[in-house]
């Protein structure tokens, strides 16, 4: 593997130093939240809706409160109050954390009652044994494109006149569809929270502790700083543990119901597929007009998602279109069917990874019906400027990324008809589809403060959080580079909102925008303190504003190939060989780059092949909610994955010429996945997951 | 968890006397999937009787003149797998412990507990839906629910949940039988292929075992067939995933080339190990071909009633079926893998 190093010869920045976390997370030490020993904890267990819709008429918990070791029940008749009006951030929806505010169910699972105990056990035993009695209503959790009632959250994107365009010699029509996934980091959702005197102290499983303490504050009505959020561990979130759920406040509740004592709720893995968010199902319907050369002459994309009666989540599956292809015709649009469900969430990539699925396989069509190489259809379409703000391009290595994706593949030697390879009895093909994943603003502020502590060791502390992405290390990296010293020089504090506020781990921002406001910390130090401070000297840096941000369209892209073997009696469906190749800006640390790529890139195999919530919709609720029935990919089912890059000089997305690389391995993958199943065998599956029924008797 | 006594019996008779007592006591073996059920509340034992310390734990020749194997009831999955006289005697055994659970599990489910466990159907193990098995006439969900993983043979429209073992399919391909004994110290056998019940009216029933009754081995007769046996296994997921289908195949070919025996199992597809009888007497005698073996899948399907939601099965039976039973054949005449 030729790893691009970038950054200069005998700095930190570029090389791949391990992760300096790495020893403790494999050795167990590393504490995450649940583990945390306090004194002489309780333990909460929910108690979950068993309907859809209703109004809970009872709680009967007599039963319950005769177990031995239960301290309390809490129920919307007793729990502690919340400020249902609070003005929280635009990632929170105040309507889901209004936990045991009122008796009304909205989905299935919803938490209508907690038992608060003595002993784990103790808690769950009698959590089984309250008795909700329920006025229940008709619910209605069907999820589909064919519904009168979906409705558009926002005018849809329009240039030119995509459906009264002249009649294209080629027309690409059809409908594509994506699971409903959930985000199941291996960590469940955990709070060990303690109310005393005022203050509230939480140890939280989260992407953001400021996010955590302003939500949680604004809903008790106390001021932000009374409330102290401990997270340097996280067992990986996904986009789950961004916005807070319900799980959360309901721990909060008892804690402030209890005063003075720790108590602590963790997820079941069942828990997690009904409390924390979800990744909307899309129905994609894509047109693609086009001429016999290949080049787009409309883009038409209309994805039906699903969002919730308690609070809207848009799924911008329709979004990552926009920019994508040059075309002069164009209509990007959402649809959204609310239902009595849970609240969707974000969860890795919103919007693009499952809006690429549905274009990416839509140009593999395209290439099929003009008889072109899929690569060269999508070379004949990469546009000059951004055709959705018309904004020139910080820059744009898709060309690269897929002519270096195509030598290193070894893409030419593809067969040149699908179905035209047969090994041992398995079809075998080839596929390739496009990446993308814009530079975002971080979502929130960031801070960082380096402290000199003496003997040339600096202090850098932010309130960042490393949720498995090796933030830990690149940070180091960054900061050493930015005050030139040796890596082994720096330490970072993260994860603790006693420290400089930093903002939300998501969008692929962290290192951008933590890493720029180390930079800008260190460059602050130096003016401050010069060469040789004293020990105690300190600095703060903020986040620095982007001056290029309004001018330029920014993007990291990429281009994933992937082989398929489709077995030709049963249709099992393996996949050998992924092979992804990125331009993403400077990558700063080759090691964890490449996991968060090979990460990417085997989540969205998972995707491909696996992943998919069942729902019930006589119910209203997932009834594959454990990893037994919900697959996930297993060691067997990823065998050689790749991650390349390119040399990507990009001074114009921040200081340290980095763009985004947690969510850009998940997009795409899919839909190389569908389109090397299709060359396999000449069967185009379009609905995901791609399983061995799309195959036998085909 | 609802709070249990736990009890350690001090021999096989013990235990099964214990239970027999005792209408809300279960034993305990691997406990990777009562210890499951009994978390999330589809199983609530007051008592547990714990077996695992029983010496049930050994693989062993039959006596001389036997032939065979025994496999003591607490024997750990992997350790079965692993055994010499198993992976020589009997590989297809070895094979489908393999391609069971995970090798986490394996190393804690024992080879009485497999047999026993219960059915993966996601309503039986969600309390919040109605399920017969779980609570005999509640309704069956999975009639107009989910579908995947359930059975095409010799579901009731009680239920048409599927048993997941794999190692049982192995079982009853090879006349296997479990030995039992009984509360009153009384020891039987029951060949594995009528161990467990298809549905009917009672799904709640998924053997034929008495309360109190408790497996203690299970027994290998020695059978030419078995050393060429194989055991194929097709599921959504390349490990760790229950079989969508699954068969174990034995094949004995007369000196003419025409079959001269036959076992077919097949799992995932019903309530219990289905043992392909009209494949196998639709085999029996003619020739080993290709077209053969097709015709014998035939006739097994001729019993099938897929539902809408896992019509693919068929063809997945036609396809472990014949290939299986073409590799088999393939390697008895010398012509190694195909």
């Amino acid at each position: 593997m030729t790893a691009t190093a970038y950054g200069r010869p005998g700095t930190a920045t570029g090389t791949g130093p391990p992760r300096s976390d790495g020893p403790a997370k494999a050795a167990g030490t590393a504490p995450y939240a649940y583990e945390y020993r306090v004194a002489d904890p309780a333990y909460v267990a929910p108690v979950q809706a068993t309907v859809a819709r209703g109004r809970v008429l009872e709680v009967d918990a007599a039963e319950a409160e005769a177990v031995e070791g239960v301290i309390a029940v809490l129920t919307h008749a007793g729990a502690p109050g919340l400020d249902t009006g609070a003005e929280l951030s635009g990632l929170q929806r105040v309507a889901e954390l209004a936990v045991l505010q009122s008796g009304e169910v909205s989905y299935r699972g919803q938490v209508v009652a907690a038992v608060v105990a003595e002993t784990f056990e103790a808690a769950w035993h009698a959590a089984a044994l309250v008795t909700v009695r329920y006025e229940q209503w008709p619910h209605d959790a069907g999820f589909s494109d064919q519904r009168a009632d979906a409705v558009a959250p926002e005018e849809d994107h329009r240039q030119g006149e995509v459906e009264s365009a002249a009649p294209a010699e080629v027309v690409v029509e059809q409908t594509y569809a994506t699971a409903m996934q959930h985000n199941n980091p291996m960590e469940p959702h955990t709070t060990v929270a303690r109310f005393e005197g005022g203050e509230l102290f939480l140890y939280e499983s989260t992407q953001g502790s400021y996010e955590v303490r302003r939500t949680v504050a604004a809903l008790l009505g106390m001021e932000p700083e009374r409330v102290h959020v401990v997270a340097p561990y996280v067992g990986g979130g996904f986009g789950s543990k961004g916005p807070l759920h319900a799980p959360t406040v309901l721990a909060v509740l008892a804690a402030v119901a209890l005063p003075g004592r720790w108590v602590k709720l963790a997820l079941t893995r069942r828990q997690m597929f009904a409390l924390v968010g979800y990744r909307s199902p899309t129905i994609q319907r894509v047109r693609l007009s086009a001429g016999a050369d290949g080049r787009l002459s409309g883009v038409d994309v209309v994805a039906t998602v699903q969002s919730s009666h308690v609070a809207d989540f848009v799924e911008e599956a329709a979004g990552p279109a926009k920019s994508m292809y040059a075309a002069p015709n164009r209509r990007m649009g959402h649809r959204v069917v609310r239902l009595d469900a849970a609240v969707p969430t974000w969860m890795r990539a919103p919007g693009e990874c499952p809006g690429m699925f549905g274009p990416e396989v839509a140009m593999d069509e395209l290439a099929w019906a003009c008889g072109l190489d899929p690569i060269e259809v999508r070379l004949r379409n990469e546009p000059e400027r951004d055709p959705h703000t018309g904004k020139p391009f910080s820059s744009r290595n898709l060309a690269a990324c897929l002519r270096e994706g195509a030598r290193r593949f070894g893409w030419a030697d593809r067969a040149p008809e699908p179905g035209g390879r047969v090994e041992n009895g398995w079809r075998v093909g080839m596929g390739v589809a496009a990446s993308a994943y814009p530079v975002v603003p971080p979502p929130g502020d960031s801070w960082a403060r380096i402290r000199y502590e003496g003997e040339g060791v600096y202090a850098v502390s932010l309130a960042a959080a490393d949720i498995g992405t090796g933030a830990w290390t690149a940070l180091a990296q960054v900061a050493a580079d930015a005050l030139g010293v040796p890596l082994e020089r720096v330490r970072v504090r993260l994860g603790d909102s006693s420290l400089p506020e930093a903002s939300l781990a998501g969008g692929s921002t962290g290192l951008m925008s933590w890493g720029s406001t180390i930079h800008a910390a260190a460059e602050e130090f130096r003016r401050g303190h010069g060469e040789r401070p004293e020990p105690g000297a300190e600095a703060t840096g903020h986040l620095p504003a982007n001056p290029a941000q309004d001018d330029y369209a920014m993007y990291a892209y990429g281009a994933q190939f992937a082989e398929v073997r489709v077995h030709a009696a049963t249709g099992e469906v393996r996949v050998p060989r992924l092979l992804g190749v990125f331009a993403a800006g400077r990558i700063v640390n080759a090691r964890t780059a490449r996991s968060q790529f090979t990460g990417g890139m085997t989540m969205g195999l998972s995707m491909a092949l696996h992943e998919e919530s069942v729902v019930d919709a006589r119910f209203g609720h997932v009834v594959n909610g454990d990893f037994a029935e919900y697959h996930i990919a297993a060691n067997a089912d990823v065998e050689d994955v790749q991650a390349h890059w390119i040399d990507e000089e990009d001074p114009l997305v921040n200081p340290l010429g980095a763009k985004g690389i947690g969510e850009i391995g998940i997009v795409g993958t899919a839909a190389a996945v569908a389109n090397a199943a299709y060359h396999a065998t000449g069967v185009r599956v379009r609905s995901l997951p791609v399983r061995l029924d799309d195959f036998i008797g085909a | 968890m609802k709070p249990f006594d736990y009890r350690r019996a001090s021999d096989a008779a013990g235990a099964a006397a214990l239970v027999a007592e005792h209408p809300g006591a279960a034993f305990l073996g691997g406990g990777t999937n009562l210890v499951d059920h009994m978390k999330l509340g589809v199983a609530a034992p007051d008592m547990l009787v714990d077996i695992t310390h029983l010496p049930m734990d050994r693989v062993e020749a039959l006596p001389e003149g036997e032939g065979g194997v025994s496999i003591g009831a607490n024997v750990r999955n992997s350790e079965a797998a692993a055994h010499p006289l198993v992976r020589e005697r009997y590989p297809v055994l070895s094979q489908a412990l393999l391609s069971g659970a995970s090798g986490q599990l394996r190393n804690a489910a024992t080879t009485g507990g497999n047999l026993l466990q219960r059915t993966r159907c996601v309503y039986f193990q969600d309390t919040g839906t109605p399920c017969n098995k779980r609570e005999p006439g509640s309704g069956c969900s999975a009639l107009e629910g989910y579908q995947r993983y359930h059975a095409v043979f010799g579901a009731s429209p009680d239920c048409v949940a599927t048993h997941p073992s794999d190692m049982a399919v192995a079982l009853v391909a090879l006349d296997a039988r479990v030995v039992v004994t009984d509360a009153a110290g009384g020891e039987r056998r029951i060949p594995v292929a009528e161990l467990h019940r298809l549905p009917g009216e009672a799904p709640e029933q998924d053997t034929v075992l008495s309360r109190g009754d408790l497996i203690t081995a299970v027994e290998l007769p020695e059978m030419p067939m078995a050393a060429r046996a194989r055991y194929r296994k097709i599921r959504d997921r390349a490990s760790f995933a229950f079989a969508l289908v699954s068969a174990a195949v034995g094949l004995e070919l007369a000196a003419d080339g025409t079959v001269a025996d036959v076992r077919i199992a097949l799992g995932g597809v019903a309530h219990k190990p289905w043992r392909a009888l009209l494949a196998e007497e639709a085999l029996r005698g003619s020739a080993a071909t290709e077209a053969g073996f097709a015709a014998a899948a035939e006739a097994e399907l001729s019993e099938a009633r897929p539902l809408p939601g896992n019509v693919f099965k068929l063809e997945l039976v036609r396809a472990a079926v014949t290939e299986t039973l073409g590799e088999v054949a393939a390697e008895l005449r010398g012509e190694g893998e195909l």
